[in-house]
């Protein structure tokens, strides 16, 4: 597909001998949001370490900007414009919060920028990321990931096991990035409704395999609740 | 008080020297989790290094400094080959990296003694060779001199770790090696600088050794366990641990050794570390988080 940001062809993967993706094709568009969903256990989580390179491919190809990424390093990977924030609100617990983001960049402007998105870090930046609570981490998360400037940004449940006001906090956040036209978004969440507002079209996932997709927005909720019913 | 100063002071500077061949394995060890037995062997490059660039620089006092950065690239380049050719494809495997670098270090020790079967014999700078009075000890120089060498690689190391965009790569790839590579960072890369750097301090170490004492084959092995034990002892990963390990096991050393015999004091004071593991086997520090992170 020549518009498309992120495309996966015919991507067969697993652990060891254990494959849990089976043959997935999709895209995301550029500029467009996708959102994978599924059940636990269903693969999201393995098929977004393959578009990031943390799991191998077994065979098919992996695209970001029509150029073959598949058996580039996931640092390469994000110089080419891929931003991930893995699942589970992963920091560098013994690193300050500061520390954290000035791995990616050390330019006080732009961590600035970055900041104001999260009105919450700004008063954090000399605490431990240890010490953070998961809402605060999550946040810490995805500001540091814009820091690297992605073109194609990758959540892995964000707003999972995080309480319900610093929720609705990272949501905005989301839907606002997702709307900004110059940014690509593939989006693993286990809100249906709020996945499909935030993104133009979904896949759905089940063992490995892609059994549903469509264009996206609420008028999708009851087919992707039908097909994850199944 | 000589009798009680004394100890106190020589324990001091071999503590010190102890430090620099720790703080490389803070790095290799404590941080990269790697177990490099040939770390020692680096001790002995620095050494011969001292020795090369004396055949160079005839004056010892100006050959002495020029010798701290040769020794450092040296052993820091050796420390890189090891890295590149064995190490790299064992990171996963402790107990195979401790076995090969077993081989590379009797390897090198072989190769020492080849070339050099009485030992490399560093000539003592002669700025170096008064002594200060300390409540009436003549305290060496040499040792002092150790003792600062040492106060400026941990300042060095330190830095570097807290400070510089370099140090904070190694803290994160040591952390979270995954999450690290996910934002940018090439930790293949990390790895190979952090050994060189690791492996270069303990080529300072051995610059040190070689004006303490004789310096032969059997250097690295001299320190190596007990720089192990220094970087368990302080807590992996805790620099300020290193340190205080490493000074105590110095000066409680020299004190056994007043007391008994030099063989028996290196005995009691290994018997005390391990049975301090036994009772904290996390060292003297560690790092508190939350549960998830």
């Amino acid at each position: 597909m020549a518009d498309a940001k992120l495309e996966f062809v015919d991507v067969t993967a697993g652990y060891g001998r254990s494959m849990v993706i089976h043959g997935v094709s999709l895209s995301v568009p550029l500029g467009g949001g996708v959102a994978l969903m599924g059940h636990n256990g269903a693969g999201k989580t393995s098929l977004l370490r393959v578009a990031v390179g943390l799991l191998p491919v077994r065979s098919g190809t992996v695209l970001i900007d029509g150029e073959d990424v598949t058996r580039l390093r996931p640092n390469k990977r994000v110089a080419r414009g891929l931003g991930y924030v893995p699942q589970g609100q992963l920091s560098f617990p013994q690193m300050t919060t500061l520390e954290n983001l000035q791995l990616v960049t050390t330019q006080r402007s732009a961590i600035d920028e970055v900041l104001d998105t999260f009105p919450a870090l700004p008063q954090l930046l000399s605490r431990r990321a240890g010490l953070l609570s998961g809402g605060q981490r999550q946040q810490l998360a995805i500001a540091r990931t814009l820091l690297t400037k992605p073109r194609l940004l990758i959540l892995d449940e964000p707003t999972e096991g995080i309480q319900p006001n610093v929720v609705a906090e990272i949501e905005a956040v989301i839907a606002a990035l997702s709307s900004r036209g110059d940014l690509s978004v593939l989006l693993v969440e286990q809100h249906v409704g709020f996945a499909l507002r935030s993104t133009g079209s979904y896949y759905v996932l089940e063992s490995g395999r892609i059994t549903s997709s469509g264009a996206g927005g609420p008028g999708a909720l009851d087919a992707v609740r039908a097909a994850m019913a199944v | 008080m000589e009798s009680l100063i004394a100890p106190l002071l020589n324990g001091t500077a071999d503590g010190a020297l102890l430090l620099i061949a720790a703080l490389g394995l803070a790095l290799t060890f404590g941080q990269m989790g790697v177990i490099n037995m040939a770390h020692g062997e680096f001790l002995l490059a620095g050494a011969v290094s001292a020795y090369w660039t004396q055949g160079v620089v005839s004056n010892t006092n100006i050959s002495i400094l020029l010798a701290l950065p040769v020794a450092f690239v040296f052993a820091g380049l050796l420390g890189l080959v090891l890295e590149i050719t064995v190490i790299q494809w064992m990171y996963d495997r402790p107990l195979d990296t401790l076995l090969a670098t077993v081989g590379v270090s009797l390897g090198l020790q072989q190769l020492f003694l080849q070339h050099y079967p009485s030992g490399v014999p560093v000539k003592k700078p002669s700025l170096l060779d008064g002594q200060l009075d300390v409540f009436g000890y003549a305290w060496p120089l040499r040792q002092i001199f150790t003792i600062c060498l040492a106060l400026v690689c941990l300042a060095g190391l330190a830095a570097l770790l807290r400070y510089t965009t370099f140090g904070r790569r190694i803290r994160a790839t040591v952390q979270n090696r995954p999450l690290a590579e996910t934002l940018g960072i090439a930790t293949r890369s990390v790895d190979r600088l952090t050994f060189f750097i690791g492996s270069g301090l303990a080529g300072l170490g051995g610059v040190a050794a070689s004006l303490i004492g004789g310096t032969n084959s059997q250097l690295g092995t001299r320190y190596i366990i007990l720089a192990f034990l220094v970087v368990v002892a302080g807590g992996l990963g805790q620099l300020r641990g290193t340190v205080i390990a490493a000074w105590a096991v110095g000066v409680s050393t020299a004190y056994f050794a007043d007391w008994t015999t030099g063989s028996l004091a290196s005995v009691i004071t290994f018997g005390l570390v391990v049975v301090f593991l036994q009772v904290r086997p996390q060292g003297l520090f560690t790092i508190r988080t939350r549960g998830l992170a």
